[in-house]
């Protein structure tokens, strides 16, 4: 196990080095000069937006700039912005923890409703309340989040007056709540379907037939029995969707009015911040990675027959 | 029906999750309130939606709108411009020249920045110094081109050789004169730009430190910057000039989308918003009632041919006249537009000293007409032009449908040519790669119609970026620098634009406007020629 989580944790390194090698090469190749963007429809001096790129060391060739990069991230420092001259590491700290707190209400709002939605479902398979929850989870997953998003924010905000329509500066955790619904609602559809399908296919098994014959509490059949086993192919989906959850908050963020990721990343991009971008993105790969290292450690622990060396 | 339906559904749903998570929802308010229920809004503040500036706050290297806003707010310059564009001495006793190269400013005695130091006439010419040394790299070092020794601090190339510009000297605390290479009629004019802000001593001690929290000698006093969220202000009570706030304190609030900040204004927690969205256009004043400001502005839009393009080296005028007439303006900028932009009449905008009727139909719709000055002018070679634009700033729907017009009127195919960003069409411009026309667009810097000549269409300008070279123009643009005064100037302008207009280096558009609103809790909003509020005039409703 100890030497399985070694290996692993090894193997991130060449993924970390290839997906920030990747970015930073796709920032390159972007049309656009970040510098000479900042002076718009005026045009400025050749001398002087040479003399800026020299002091960002932007007119070095790109392994040159990678590799400076690479140093610097290794002495803790992610850089620094082009526009506004704030160390990266700041804008970090400042859109992600906001972000994680979206995404980890959003998770746990897709575990907590889509998994009992799909048990609740399972159990009785193809009677009506299954039906209904097919039809609603087709729903939610043919409607873009956008217009979920704009509804929330109608009804919700408008027509009922519960909520304030755009998360505050402040952004308490009650006003992160419809947002966080809005971003995991398309997970919680899938985390449905996933669950009800395995809980549905599991009842029919051998196992189950024995623990209900040696007269066990049906609380115990369904709670250790059937959900252990139908929980690997849902946990498997959780795993990497806890990193696109982190990425995809883009659109939400932006209807929202969250400062989080998602309107970093998307500014960062905009103005062609290349080392915003790829300290963000960077980020992200790393959480994806623990995410689908904890997915693999947990599968021994629901079935253990599955066992690392 | 369907879409009634599901929207029930969806909305059936959110319900159901709000309740599975035991929170069924946060503070109700009683809806309609006219007071503010902005959270973290001290009494008597205003806010308003200005997003986060892009670079820090150094008054000569801010030229973007939104750092603009918050630089002046922080700063006063010599002179500012009323509504109409007149100029208002702020800063400024007086500014007098009597042969348009050298200028006499007088300051008003007893001004202070915001820690205390006083305002000298030492705070402008050092400021203004180092906002035009190449060393220290400043977009707007070029605004000081016209004062003696320019060249010396800023060369073409290499290392300044000087850190003073020989033209500017103290005469005494409160007086100062500014010597030009050339006779400048309205130099006056150019004074009133944010970059000539003058900068307290503190500044030159950590400048990397001032740009983000600034001292200056404004109506208001910098309090905080929460980057990406907002900035603060509150009012500065010693504040001499006549643009003295009327309210406490501004929030500068940073929106990810213009829909987000209207849905702000429309449920108390914004006070201004500076441009309405798309999607919200249609129902605004409906929403807003008088509230809605619908307002235009000392800026306009326009296609820019390229002269170095294959479609028009060594174009006959005529047609790019037959181009213009092809274009239905009425039309396109009442639906397309949703009535955001006011068809142009001429080279300038209303607004700015020296816009003219120039009693052409060159801006008229005219398929008839257009066709027939293409056919004159020799056609456009290959029958085809195209419109670079760039896809981030909703410029698509209109640009198609010019090309629409275009085709329609004359038979020439007209291609839009998208940029996927500013930046990318920013590059084709800047190296000569716009195949045939490009969307420009040009906000007044000063209200004189000398900005939207000389700066666009001189050989020599910034921003020409068509390349548009012509003698006559330049030597009727030289006759309105050099003539003795300023009515003088602006009148030599005024021919120039005549001339302007049979050479067409650019095809108007139209004018735009601000189409924003504000909420129940200010009163007093207005705009100024810039299209942007005049913040210290907004009053807190009672």
């Amino acid at each position: 196990m100890g030497r399985y989580v070694a290996r692993r944790l090894l193997q991130m390194i060449p993924v970390f080095l290839g997906s920030t090698a990747l970015v930073f090469a796709m920032m390159y190749a972007l049309p656009g000069d970040p510098v000479r963007a900042l002076a718009g429809e005026q045009s400025v001096d050749p001398t002087q937006i040479a003399e800026m790129k020299k002091e960002l060391g932007l007119d070095l060739p790109l392994w040159h700039q990678y590799w400076n990069y690479l140093v610097n991230l290794f002495q803790g420092d992610f850089g620094t912005q082009i526009a506004s001259g704030r160390p990266v590491a700041d804008i970090i700290s400042e859109s992600f923890p906001i972000t994680v707190r979206l995404a980890l209400f959003a998770f746990i709002f897709t575990v907590v409703v889509g998994i009992s939605m799909g048990v609740f479902a399972g159990l009785k398979a193809d009677t009506l309340r299954d039906r209904g929850l097919l039809v609603l989870t087709l729903l939610l997953i043919s409607v873009p989040s956008f217009v979920l998003g704009f509804l929330g924010q109608y009804f919700f905000a408008f027509q009922l007056g519960w909520v304030e329509p755009n998360v505050s500066i402040e952004a308490n955790s009650n006003e992160l709540i419809l947002p966080a619904v809005v971003l995991g609602s398309l997970s919680l559809a899938y985390v449905a379907r996933l669950t009800r399908t395995s809980v549905a296919e599991n009842l029919r098994s051998d196992y189950m037939r024995t623990a209900v014959a040696k007269g066990l509490p049906r609380r115990r059949v369904i709670g250790v029995h059937l959900m252990r086993n139908s929980m690997i192919p849902v946990v498997t989906f959780l795993g990497t969707d806890l990193g696109a959850l982190l990425g995809g908050a883009v659109v939400t963020e932006g209807i929202f009015n969250v400062k989080g990721v998602g309107s970093a990343v998307f500014d960062a991009l905009r103005h062609r911040e290349g080392a915003t971008v790829v300290g963000i993105v960077t980020l992200i790969v790393v959480v994806y990675l623990v995410a689908s290292l904890v997915v693999d450690l947990l599968y021994a622990v629901l079935d253990p027959r599955i066992r690392y060396a | 029906m369907r879409g009634a339906k599901s929207a029930k559904w969806v909305a059936g749903a959110a319900i159901i999750a709000l309740a599975a998570t035991a929170c069924g929802g946060g503070d109700s308010d009683d809806n309609g309130k006219a007071a503010s229920t902005e959270k973290g809004k001290p009494a008597g503040y205003v806010s308003i939606d200005v997003g986060e500036p892009q670079k820090p706050l150094i008054p000569a290297d801010t030229n973007e709108s939104l750092g603009s806003y918050v630089i002046q707010s922080l700063f006063t310059q010599l002179l500012d411009f009323d509504a109409e564009g007149n100029i208002v001495y702020t800063n400024a006793e007086s500014v007098k020249s009597t042969d348009n190269k050298t200028w006499t400013v007088k300051l008003k005695a007893g001004w202070k920045f915001h820690d205390g130091t006083p305002v000298t006439s030492e705070s402008y010419i050092k400021a203004w110094n180092w906002y035009a040394n190449t060393k220290n790299a400043q977009q707007n070092a070029f605004w000081f081109e016209d004062i003696k020794g320019y060249a010396d601090v800023h060369p073409e190339k290499g290392d300044p050789k000087a850190t003073e510009m020989s033209g500017l000297k103290a005469v005494d605390d409160t007086t100062f004169t500014i010597e030009l290479n050339n006779p400048v009629p309205y130099y006056e004019y150019k004074l009133g730009y944010a970059t000539f802000a003058p900068l307290p001593e503190v500044f030159y001690k950590d400048t990397k430190a001032f740009g983000q929290a600034p001292v200056g000698n404004g109506p208001y006093i910098f309090e905080k910057w929460d980057h990406k969220k907002l900035i603060q202000v509150k009012a500065n009570p010693d504040y001499q000039g006549p643009n003295k706030a009327k309210n406490k304190g501004v929030l500068f609030k940073n929106y990810a989308t213009v829909e987000a900040a209207y849905q702000d204004l429309l449920s108390g927690n914004l006070d201004m918003i500076r441009q309405v969205g798309p999607k919200d256009l249609p129902k605004y004043k409906q929403d807003l009632g008088d509230r809605a400001i619908d307002q235009p502005y000392a800026a306009i839009q326009s296609l820019v041919p390229t002269f170095y393009s294959k479609t028009f080296k060594g174009i006959d005028p005529k047609v790019i006249q037959g181009l213009s007439m092809a274009i239905d303006r009425d039309t396109i900028t009442k639906t397309v537009l949703n009535g955001t932009r006011k068809p142009a009449t001429s080279f300038t905008p209303p607004g700015v000293a020296g816009n003219q009727d120039l009693g052409t139909d060159v801006f008229k719709f005219d398929p008839a007409k257009a066709k027939q000055l293409v056919k004159d002018g020799g056609g456009v070679p290959g029958n085809k032009v195209f419109i670079q634009y760039n896809a981030d700033g909703g410029h698509k729907e209109w640009v198609t449908a010019v090309c629409e017009s275009i085709r329609n009127s004359t038979g020439v195919d007209c291609v839009p040519d998208a940029k996927p960003d500013f930046q990318t069409d920013l590059e084709a411009r800047d190296n000569d790669q716009v195949k045939s026309m490009y969307r420009g667009g040009w906000v007044a810097d000063y209200p004189l119609n000398v900005n939207f000549m000389r700066e666009l269409y001189g050989t020599t300008a910034e921003a020409n970026n068509g390349r548009f070279s012509d003698k006559e123009v330049d030597a009727a643009f030289k006759k309105g620098d050099n003539a003795a005064t300023l009515d003088e100037s602006i009148k030599a302008y005024q021919e120039a634009e005549k001339l302007v207009l049979a050479k067409m280096p650019a095809i108007p558009l139209w004018e735009y406007k601000t189409n924003g609103g504000y909420s129940k809790s200010v009163d007093n909003v207005t705009v100024d020629f810039h299209g942007d509020y005049n913040i210290t005039d907004v009053t807190v409703a009672k």
